[in-house]
């Protein structure tokens, strides 16, 4: 039925448009094949067209232009044909979250025309395979976020696709279920031969594919290797360290107009230049005891050189605090604390302390009771037993006396998308109680501060994400608040918005605002100054990035990923537990 | 190997289905709307609504008491439809008219008896609120009735010639008590199956839309009419069940009677239901969130049901332009059939051209969800 030696995925001048107001071009005359028996990685920023390009595929979309053949047949009168020889998991896995894993399974093997008598085997091998074999009673529903991935990928497994599509299928999974579902989709390349198309936001898992296609704005930027990718930023990459605070550090190499992209990672900054030419005298020159050595390239390096035109660099502000801070100070106190929901303990008897201007990282797996946590702490959430305060006042007494300085930006940016830019910080403004001059002078800071001010007319619906990113923190920093709550405010945002995020959050820390913020990026975990490690509603280290990197550290490494790290703990919880 | 995904599988049928009635079983809203919802509707129409005027409050207003007057209040006292209140001037009847204290004035002016003896024409005043129209129009038809019964027996106790040559034989068919309770439940057997067969399809399709597995479903190598029937045969079921037990709470806790045959009952009931679901999945094929499903399912299929269908409110005594509108909702032709079934018994004439137009709406639409139907995204 279909060609094999046909590519997995062929397009010829594939252009796609989204009809509409503003009509939106998601695909331009794209030009590409995807290869047989191999792991293909889809990359790109926001709105690149990954989804879409994922939906044509699977036949769900038609092109407007062009053509696209999958295993060798024109998707245009194939579709049907092609989805028998498909498994397609879409971004929230596509699970019956009322019915068991089990009654998930029958369906999908029904639906895809499983033959009875390979049922049994085929299930007990997907089951094994996926280590779900003792949940297969359970609602797919009260899973957790790494085991409805896998079994959303064990569903389209069942009747062994020759063409894998995975949209996404990391987001929002702890590391230690991204590494097992690595694991899967090697086994099934290698053992079945078959070919895998993968999109994903995190760049590092790039680096695991054995071909990249990167995407901008429907345009295809490049095919080839990541090792390709990366080859030619030799020179290019350098890590820089010097006695500074990692922040300040950070803050004074990307303000040097050579340097393209400067990161945070463990003790030092990781540097990339705009050009080859750059020497390194003259990024470390002005900085105090510097030490600079050249690194390997890695994949994310390329990626932001290639997008450099879309890099946006917010304009330097002075972040010198105006009075003194006691950067001692506990701002956040928090004893013993936990919380139950009948008999589930969602946190138990959890304790830390956060510091004034300090960036604390609660990290953790879904589940783990991070946001538990974060929402006791913002006062959403009563307490069952144990000790909170926020800014000195105890949340079981005072709780809106505390809120009145807390500033909160909740997931997916709570704005109002039919508002303006300038109608949603007049009603954030008048919601934290400002008015007459203090209410305008403020407004017209944070259009200024955030640069929205060529955006004040704009329904906060169309504009870019990284706008909206900004909107939303300019809302929530409205009535000037000395502690910051970030709930998982990078989910979802590409790199280079993330960046410019973060860019803000140091800002705002080296001006003395205190920020909590829970996160499942691990690289993000680099930009806090402590964090704790949480998982079953336990914590289970407390520490700076730099000293947790270094304790996991394996012999032979300089340092440890903050993944590895992560892994590295839960791992040895686990193993505590069963103990 | 996969089979060819060119033919109908039933397999792939049986999962889809098996799928769907595991979903409804677990889901409470879907229980809640099929049998706890058709219940409290039934109990609030057959207990709670009432179109008839009872114990109505009526201000007997005699200037000036004696046996003729209070004759008159007692034959108004006597009948269940009023509860007489007597007042001595008009002033303080009309003072309790507008504190709603009353719903309608009888006023005996203080020469009343003595005109009447007299035989000069008695004037007997009567005011009634207007307010509710219906409720008004009913109060004023059985004050004269009352009157009128009171007239023929005083006029016979007299012996004085009949003040009418031509009497009124009353007979009413169908409903002979007038209870207005036999004539609402078998229509709200119609709204029941309207809110299983529309409204409950439309929201649990378009949660599929939400909930991201519509994206995966329409991936495998199902076929739309795999689909699409694997989404009728569950919730025919549903409907089927709630129009039962409609049906017998209807016979056995409201005692409305069932002159017709149970079959034409079921076949009617059937085809209705097959409209109701193709309008649901339309809609959901329309609408992909559950809140934009539910308000639209309510506006074009459930309001229409209740208003335009003939349930409540009489088509006949609609503006012309809302009867052609009629024509249009599906539920008129079932009330229709619903109320002759119940009421009159197996009248054909009625039965077949309602049950026709049936038909074609239901091979219309759902020829409409094929046409529209596609696996997919837009």
């Amino acid at each position: 039925m279909t060609d094999s030696a046909s590519p997995a995925i062929t397009l010829k001048d594939l252009g796609k448009t989204f009809a509409g107001a503003q009509p939106v071009r998601a695909l331009d005359r794209l030009n590409l094949q995807v290869k047989r028996g191999v792991v293909t990685g889809l990359i790109g920023p926001d709105g690149a067209g990954k989804t879409t390009l994922m939906r044509l595929a699977a036949g769900l979309l038609l092109p407007d232009e062009g053509e696209i053949r999958v295993l060798g047949q024109d998707m245009r009168d194939a579709s049907l044909a092609v989805q028998s020889h498909i498994g397609y998991m879409p971004q929230r896995f596509g699970l019956y979250e009322d019915l068991t894993v089990q009654e998930n399974l029958d369906l999908y093997a029904e639906l895809q025309g499983v033959p009875e008598e390979e049922h049994a085997a085929r299930h007990r091998e997907l089951m094994h395979m996926t280590g779900l074999a003792p949940f297969t009673a359970r609602l797919a529903g009260r899973l957790s976020g790494g085991m409805k991935q896998k079994l959303g990928l064990a569903c389209t497994l069942l009747s062994s696709p020759e063409l894998l599509l995975l949209d996404e299928p990391t987001v929002g999974v702890d590391p230690v279920s991204r590494r097992e579902l690595w694991a899967i989709v090697y086994r099934l390349v290698k053992e079945q031969h078959m070919s895998v198309l993968l999109s994903t936001a995190y760049l590092d898992e790039a680096e695991r594919c054995d071909d990249v296609i990167l995407l901008h704005e429907g345009k295809l930027l490049g095919q080839q290797a990541p090792q390709a990718f990366s080859t030619p930023m030799q020179g290019r990459v350098w890590e820089v360290s010097a006695a500074l605070g990692k922040r300040r550090l950070q803050q004074q190499l990307d303000l040097n107009p050579a340097v393209l992209d400067a990161l945070t990672e463990g003790r030092k900054v990781r540097v990339v230049t705009c050009d080859a030419g750059t020497t390194p005298e003259t990024l470390v020159a002005g900085l105090p005891e510097a030490r600079i050595e050249a690194v390997t390239p890695r994949f994310e390096d390329a990626f932001i050189a290639l997008l450099q035109h879309d890099i946006h660099k917010p304009p330097a502000v002075d972040t010198t605090p105006t009075t003194a801070i006691d950067r001692d100070e506990a701002v956040i106190q928090v004893q013993e604390l936990s919380r139950r929901f009948g008999d589930f303990i969602a946190v138990n008897k959890v304790s830390f302390e956060v510091r004034r201007g300090e960036i604390f990282g609660l990290l953790g797996a879904n589940g783990a009771g991070k946001s538990t946590t974060f929402r006791m702490l913002c006062g959403l959430l009563p307490v069952s037993s144990g000790h909170v305060s926020v800014a000195g006042v105890d949340l079981r007494k005072a709780a809106a006396k505390a809120r009145a300085r807390i500033g909160y930006m909740a997931q997916r940016f709570s704005l109002y998308g039919n508002l303006s830019v300038q109608e949603n910080l007049n009603f954030f403004a008048s919601a934290y109680g400002l008015s007459g001059n203090t209410k305008r002078e403020r407004i017209a800071l944070a259009l200024e501060d955030f640069e929205l001010t060529s955006y004040r007319e704009t329904a906060a619906i169309t504009l870019p994400l990284g706008f909206k990113q900004r909107l939303a923190l300019a809302a929530a920093l409205m009535h000037r608040p000395d502690i910051l709550f970030l709930d998982e405010p990078t989910s979802g945002v590409d790199p280079l918005a993330r960046r410019e995020f973060w860019w803000h959050i140091n800002a705002l820390a080296e001006s003395g605002v205190t920020v909590l913020v829970t996160t499942h990026f691990m690289d993000e975990a680099n930009y806090c100054d402590r964090l704790v490690i949480m998982a079953d509603g336990e914590v289970l280290a407390e520490d700076s990035p730099e000293n947790l990197r270094e304790h996991f550290r394996t012999a032979g490494e300089t340092e440890a990923s903050m993944e590895d790290a992560f892994i590295a703990l839960i791992e040895r919880h686990k193993q505590e537990a069963a103990a | 190997m996969p089979q060819p995904a060119s033919q109908l599988s039933r397999r792939r049928l049986a999962g889809m289905v098996r799928k769907e009635s595991l979903q409804i079983l677990r889901d409470p809203s879907s229980i809640a709307i099929a049998f706890v919802l058709p219940v409290v509707m039934l109990f609030l129409f057959g207990y709670g609504v009432s179109l008839d005027a009872k114990d109505v409050r009526i201000g007997f207003v005699i200037e000036s008491p004696d046996s003729e007057t209070s004759d008159i209040r007692a034959a108004f006292g006597q009948s269940d439809y009023f509860e007489p209140v007597v007042f001595h001037t008009i002033q303080a009847a009309e003072q309790a008219m507008r504190e709603h204290d009353i719903d309608g004035i009888v006023w005996m002016q203080s020469d009343f008896s003595h005109r009447l003896h007299a035989g000069l024409g008695a004037p007997l005043g009567v005011i009634v609120n207007g307010v509710d129209a219906n409720q008004g129009r009913i109060t004023e038809g059985y004050i004269l009735g009352a009157w009128q019964t009171w007239l023929t027996h005083y006029t016979e106790r007299r012996g004085l010639p009949k003040a009418f040559p031509i009497t009124l034989e009353q007979r009413v068919w169908f409903n002979p008590a007038v209870n207005s309770r036999d004539f609402l439940v078998p229509g709200l057997v119609a709204v029941i199956m309207t809110l299983i067969g529309a409204l409950l399809t439309a929201m649990v399709v378009a949660r599929e839309w939400e909930r991201g597995t519509m994206e995966a479903l329409l991936v495998t190598p199902i076929h739309i009419r795999e689909l699409l029937m694997g989404k009728l045969v569950p919730y025919f079921v549903l409907g089927m069940g709630g129009m039962l037990l409609t049906v017998a709470m209807a016979v056995w806790q409201f005692d409305v009677p069932l002159r017709g045959s149970f079959l034409v009952l079921l076949v009617a009931s059937a085809l209705f239901m097959l409209v109701a679901l193709a309008m649901g999945l339309l809609i959901s094929i329309v609408a992909k969130n559950q809140f934009v499903a539910g308000q639209v399912a309510i506006i074009v299929t459930f309001l229409p049901a209740f208003i335009l269908s003939g349930f409540i409110f009489d088509i006949n005594s609609m503006p012309w332009a809302i009867q052609l509108l009629t024509h249009l909702i599906p539920a008129r032709y079932f009330v229709s059939i619903l109320q002759t079934v119940f009421l009159a018994g197996n009248v054909w004439p009625v039965i077949l051209p309602n049950a026709a137009a049936l038909l074609l709406m239901a091979f219309v639409f759902l020829m409409l969800v094929r046409r529209k139907a596609s696996k997919r995204l837009e």
